[in-house]
């Protein structure tokens, strides 16, 4: 039915001697919101960070299984290559703050050193922009630094940034945390259009949210994914009583 | 109660009575001297005085023109130098803080920065001016380079230690090779902060006069030459204040007010560029 982007096998992370992510095994399908939830300290990041080799700028970690994109796994590819392929959105917006809003979507070819001549650059940035509802905002001021917007907006820029490299997944770290009811409103809407054309993996530890967006929800708790399905499914009648316990408040 | 009130708020202002007091008074040495060297370096000051060598004994006129030019050199070959090896260091300390190697290495940058610059000086004597068997322009730049050193090291490393992580992860998650991470967007974020460092290192070498006193030497002509003894500001100053000939004396009042007034424009120049280019995280 659908084709798998990302899947691990037996996939085990390590910081130092501390098992973070223990033994998940996930097939994440293509084209889909994939919500991955679970309490503080439960390794969702940390797997989340897996995904694009992120982890690796913490000394001392270590992975185990295989973690694999389109069937070629991520560890025997080089983590630039890795990284193109698979965009992220982090938990604070992190705008370079000595670029401006033009230039912030571009980042991804002119830090590569990426020769791309300057109408395809107009064109990329006003795609990027447009897909991640900001081009209206910010047309007139392209060339202003993208610290100037606001929360939500300098999320979004980041979403445009991560956009521009079409990436074929995208990784969101609890993309809304430090943002306002309304700016988080304008990132949640966003995911529903993002997900015509990329994997969308959120991680986020709001429920209500999880169960907002996204069309598949993982639940991770102390390291192990509990569960997989459906979302509708998992909030209605999740199969395993850890879930069941979480979802109701019965544990944090 | 009230009265105990009362004693307190007296406290409270005679201490802020104190303090303004003190602050203010530690500027009145800074004018004086700033005066003193206006007033006495001043009429020396002319386009003859900046463009001649000095005069020999018995002879009017002259000028520094040969020091403006050694210290140029002196300065710039010493920034060639110090500039990439420590912003490269500072780089590595601020992203290493927890190996023995950034340890070891931020404990010699403290004890380099303590060395007395005459021991620079006599160091750089044996291993540059003796294996060369001359005094030259370069022994000094590398003498000048290793004072230089220890501040661009600290101002680069406590920089970019201020950035938050976050940046670079945003450039990582793009694919960006690190050393493109470090190159194009962790030191422009930084840039204000490294240059101000840059040109306070450079305000404080400018002035240094015992490094260059058995490297550069001295010269009473103009050489453009780096393998020649060459003439610095702080040379000129030393030599010839210590002379017995009033001529001399003016001269060396006149390259001090040059000297005063090079280091000043440096570092207003440094508030105002730090101010300018500061990166609003």
């Amino acid at each position: 039915m659908e084709s798998t982007v990302v899947s691990s096998k037996n996939f085990n992370a390590y910081f130092g001697d501390n098992h973070v992510v223990k033994n998940v095994t996930i097939d994440i399908p293509r084209n889909n919101a994939i919500a991955v939830m679970g309490p503080s300290g439960c390794g969702k990041t940390t797997f989340l960070r897996c995904i694009n080799r992120m982890h690796e700028l913490i000394p001392g970690t270590k992975t185990e299984g295989t973690l694999c994109l389109d069937g070629e796994d991520v560890y025997n590819m080089n983590p630039i290559y890795v990284r193109y392929k698979i965009g992220m959105v982090f938990q604070r917006p992190n705008p370079f703050p000595n670029m401006s809003i033009y230039e912030n979507v571009i980042a991804g070819y002119k830090l590569n050193g990426l020769k791309v001549p300057k109408a395809d650059q107009d064109n990329i940035v006003e795609k990027s922009l447009t897909k991640a509802a900001l081009w209206n905002e910010v047309k007139d001021s392209l060339h202003k630094k993208g610290t100037f917007l606001s929360g939500g907006q300098q999320q979004r820029l980041c979403i445009a940034r991560a956009i521009a490299m079409e990436p074929e997944v995208i990784l969101f770290d609890e993309p809304t945390s430090a943002l306002d009811p309304i700016s988080t409103a304008s990132v949640e809407n966003l995911f529903n259009e993002l997900k015509a054309n990329y994997t969308l993996i959120i991680v986020t530890h709001n429920m209500q949210q999880a169960a907002r967006v996204s069309d598949k929800t993982a639940f991770f708790y102390l390291g192990e994914l509990v569960e997989f399905d459906n979302t509708k499914q998992m909030f209605t009648a999740p199969s395993d009583p850890r879930t069941q316990n979480y979802i109701t408040g019965r544990f944090s | 109660m009230n009265a105990r009130l009362g004693i307190r708020n007296t406290k409270s202002i005679i201490f802020k009575v104190i303090i303004f007091i003190l602050a203010f008074l530690i500027t009145i040495p800074l004018i004086v001297i700033l005066l003193y060297i206006v007033k006495q370096g001043i009429g020396q000051v002319n386009w003859h005085f900046l463009t001649h060598v000095p005069a020999p004994v018995g002879e009017t006129g002259g000028g520094i023109s040969n020091a403006l030019v050694g210290s140029i050199i002196i300065v710039a070959m010493s920034s060639v130098i110090a500039i990439p090896i420590g912003i490269l260091a500072g780089i590595y300390l601020s992203e290493n803080s927890s190996t023995k190697l950034a340890y070891y290495t931020g404990l010699c940058v403290d004890i380099l920065q303590g060395v007395p610059s005459i021991v620079v000086g006599i160091v750089v004597y044996f291993w540059v001016v003796k294996p060369l068997g001359t005094f030259s322009a370069i022994s000094g730049s590398i003498a000048l380079a290793i004072m230089m050193l220890p501040i661009v090291i600290r101002a680069t490393e406590e920089t970019l230690k201020l950035l938050p992580p976050s940046l670079k992860e945003a450039a990582l998650a793009l694919g960006v090779p690190y050393h493109r991470v470090m190159l194009k967007v962790i030191i422009p974020c930084g840039f204000s902060g490294i240059l101000s460092g840059i040109m306070l290192s450079i305000a404080r070498i400018v002035g240094e006069t015992a490094p260059l006193l058995f490297t550069a030497f001295g010269s009473p002509f103009l050489s453009y030459s780096i393998t020649k003894p060459i003439q610095s500001l702080p040379l000129l100053i030393f030599n010839y204040a210590t002379s017995p000939y009033d001529e001399w004396h003016n001269l060396a009042w006149g390259a001090s007010f040059i000297l005063l007034l090079f280091v000043l424009i440096l570092n207003i120049t440094t508030k105002l560029i730090t101010r300018r280019w500061k990166v609003q995280l």
